[in-house]
């Protein structure tokens, strides 16, 4: 059915006279409990005041004069806004951009999206010739939203071989797209999670000269693909205005990420199998390394105190076990529990967190302002109304030393039931 | 193991050194990640480090290059290149002819485009393994070396590989011990010419001191005044937020840890 708006003089009218037999009737089949603004037979905007507003949870007529509310009814305003993104889709590309995101801890990051919106106006410039974004994603993934980043095509190997770090099998696959569908770009994040370091295996084994660093496009029709890029040369010194070549390794902000649009993001499947390749690298892994010596700036996993924690041993001993780095408010390190140099917020260190657990943080705004970047958020309070349990992911209301022990428990027995089967 | 060791009378590791710049005052210096490199190899036992190095010889990059000459060493190989060459047929041709048993890099260049990609077209032209980014090199055994890959956010992972191969240092790997001013001074560079192929693209393009990036724009996309402000007054909000109330302190720790394993943070 078509979308276009049908009007009906006759159920208007039914509509605008409240004395008509059918009045309720027809309100009701215009999903409006009593109409509050309609247009009139002379072209002028009738108003019903009456209709106006909601009942609130005390009783009280609530007026909402946001524009979102109309009618008693609430109308079909408030869909939520990922529904009314239009959705683009290529059937037949005339050529394919290749993406190969980071996935660090298997979602889309800032960069991979950043990354994304230079694909898409890569892809999109010319409006004759569209061209398909395509990502490449090795491993298994947390990540559920591909089509709103922009993605038009993905192709996610999951095989055990390119698993981990395995850059020379990594290659191979991405070989392996370059045969089948012959991208016409090729965009890496230059990053050091990985992308950086396969987009130049891949630049050598293409024969293709990167360009790195890149940190801002332009179309440009003189040059040879028809984009001129600026590059960061000299570990930083320099800038280099270049063509865009095949292969470019872009920096974080390179262009904006896609947000007004969802793509299609279709699965996509290699022509043929991986080739077995003799590694000649072996991975054996993650080393543990000691959690109080990571810088707290860039730490992974923090667990922090604040003015609710009272048993301190308990809460290092949690630390400890847990291979998390300490981190404290601020009312912490002025009592002395803690050291200064381990102050999150904004007077302290700006943490970038993947998971942050706030042990007794109330959640000045200070200290939120601290934690900005981090991912997940756990906090474990007596409060249910402070401000770190809206912020948070996760909220366990309850005593603290008795949640820490019982968390400290659980992996200590977890620990114990994998050493028993190994 | 004593016979083998015997067998193979040492490892043979051959740094590739730079002419780094100083980020203050644009001076030449010792690259940073190339002296760590050095220190890197000086750290192994048993080895013979070469230090080699490509590109022209002139005052200011001869005072750089004593610098690593002040690590503990009495020679340097000095490929002679002119400006502006690029040095990949030269130094690719120099290491087929020594073939040493590990090459230890930085990761990109403090001059120059500086794009890091050396170490890897080498690597591709050798048709050696490369890895990037070390912290540390643990052990040599048998021909297959041991190291220690820094990551991103304090984070370590052992990796072994098959010698002969190329590695690239990265920022976590030891600091440099200092350079001695008198065995600088009595370091000798030994000459040698190679050949020299004239890099044409990057005289064609136009290079000019790094400015500041532009700071990116919040863009509040919002139809009404209303959601403006909010957007403009919100504090950070995760939304929709899992809040769990009374609950015991198990079951707690319990979805508490049910995140932990799914960010995969627990070791």
């Amino acid at each position: 059915m078509s979308d276009l708006p049908r009007r009906d003089p006759r159920q208007e009218w039914i509509a605008r006279n409240r004395l008509h037999p059918r009045h309720a009737e027809v309100l009701l089949a215009a999903g409006q409990g009593a109409a509050s603004e309609w247009w009139g037979p002379g072209g002028l905007v009738r108003r019903n005041p009456h209709a106006v507003g909601f009942v609130g949870p005390n009783g009280v007529k609530r007026i909402d004069r946001s524009g979102t509310q109309q009618g008693a009814g609430g109308g079909g305003a408030a869909t939520p806004p990922a529904e009314r993104k239009p959705l683009v889709e290529i059937e037949a590309p005339d050529f394919m951009v290749a993406v190969v995101p980071d996935m660090a801890g298997g979602r889309l990051s800032g960069h991979d999206r950043d990354l994304l919106g230079l694909a898409r106006q890569l892809a999109d410039a010319d409006q004759v010739a569209r061209g398909a974004v395509v990502a490449v994603v090795f491993g298994p993934h947390k990540e559920a939203n591909f089509g709103e980043a922009g993605i038009d095509r993905l192709l996610h190997l999951d095989s055990p071989e390119v698993a981990g770090y395995a850059p020379e099998a990594r290659l191979g696959a991405l070989i392996l797209v370059e045969e089948a569908w012959a991208p016409r770009h090729w965009l890496l994040p230059d990053s050091k999670l990985g992308g950086g370091e396969l987009g130049r295996r891949l630049a050598a084994r293409l024969g293709e000269r990167p360009a790195t660093g890149v940190w801002q496009v332009a179309a440009d029709a003189e040059a040879v693909m028809g984009w001129q890029c600026t590059a960061r040369g000299a570990a930083g010194a320099l800038d280099i205005r270049r063509p865009l070549p095949r292969v470019a390794l872009a920096l974080a902000e390179c262009a904006e990420p896609v947000s007004e649009t969802r793509h299609a993001a279709a699965e996509l499947a290699l022509p043929q199998p991986l080739p077995s390749t003799l590694s000649r690298i072996q991975d054996f892994g993650q080393v543990s390394v000691d959690p109080s010596g990571v810088a707290l700036s860039e730490a992974e996993f923090i667990l922090s105190a604040g003015n609710g924690v009272k048993d301190w041993p308990g809460f290092h001993h949690a630390a400890e076990v847990l291979g998390a780095t300490e981190g404290a408010s601020r009312v912490a390190v002025d009592d002395g529990f803690m050291a200064r140099d381990r102050q999150v917020g904004a007077t302290g260190t700006w943490v970038t967190a993947r998971v942050y657990v706030a042990v007794g943080i109330s959640g000045a705004i200070q200290h939120l302002q601290g934690i900005q970047t981090c991912d997940k958020v756990v906090a474990i309070n007596m409060d249910p109304g402070c401000d770190m349990i809206k912020r948070a992911d996760l909220a366990v209301i309850g005593d603290s030393t008795q949640i820490l022990e019982a968390l400290v428990a659980l992996v200590a027995q977890a620990r114990e039931e994998k050493r028993d089967a190994a | 193991m004593q016979p083998e060791s015997a067998m193979t009378p040492g490892l043979e590791v051959t740094v590739l050194v730079s002419v780094g710049r100083h980020p203050l005052t644009g001076r030449a210096r010792r690259a940073d990640q190339d002296a760590r490199g050095v220190e890197l190899a000086r750290s192994l036992a048993n080895a013979e480090v070469h230090l080699l190095h490509a590109g022209e010889r002139d005052e200011s990059s001869e005072a750089a290059l004593r610098g690593y000459l002040g690590m503990g060493f009495t020679e340097l190989s000095l490929l002679e290149q002119p400006e502006g060459a690029d040095v990949l047929p030269a130094l690719a041709e120099a290491l087929d002819a020594t073939s040493p048993h590990l090459v230890i890099a930085g990761e990109r260049a403090e001059r120059g485009e500086g794009s890091g990609l050396l170490p890897y077209l080498l690597a591709e032209r050798l048709g050696w393994p490369l890895v990037s980014g070390l912290a540390a090199v643990e052990s040599v055994e048998d021909g297959v070396a041991t190291l220690l890959q820094a990551l991103p956010r304090g984070q370590r992972r052992r990796l072994k590989v098959r010698l002969p191969a190329i590695v690239t240092v990265d920022d976590a790997a030891p600091t440099p011990r200092q350079s001695a001013y008198g065995p600088a001074r009595r370091g000798a560079f030994e000459m040698t010419t190679g050949p020299v192929s004239d890099d044409e693209e990057w005289a064609a393009w136009q290079v000019q001191p790094a400015r500041q990036r532009p700071k990116r724009l919040k863009i509040v996309k919002a139809a009404s005044a209303r959601d403006r402000f909010k957007a403009a007054a919100a504090k950070s909000e995760g939304g929709g937020g899992q809040v769990l109330t009374d609950v015991t302190p198990t079951q707690g720790a319990e979805a508490i840890l049910t995140l932990l394993r799914e960010e995969d943070v627990l070791r």
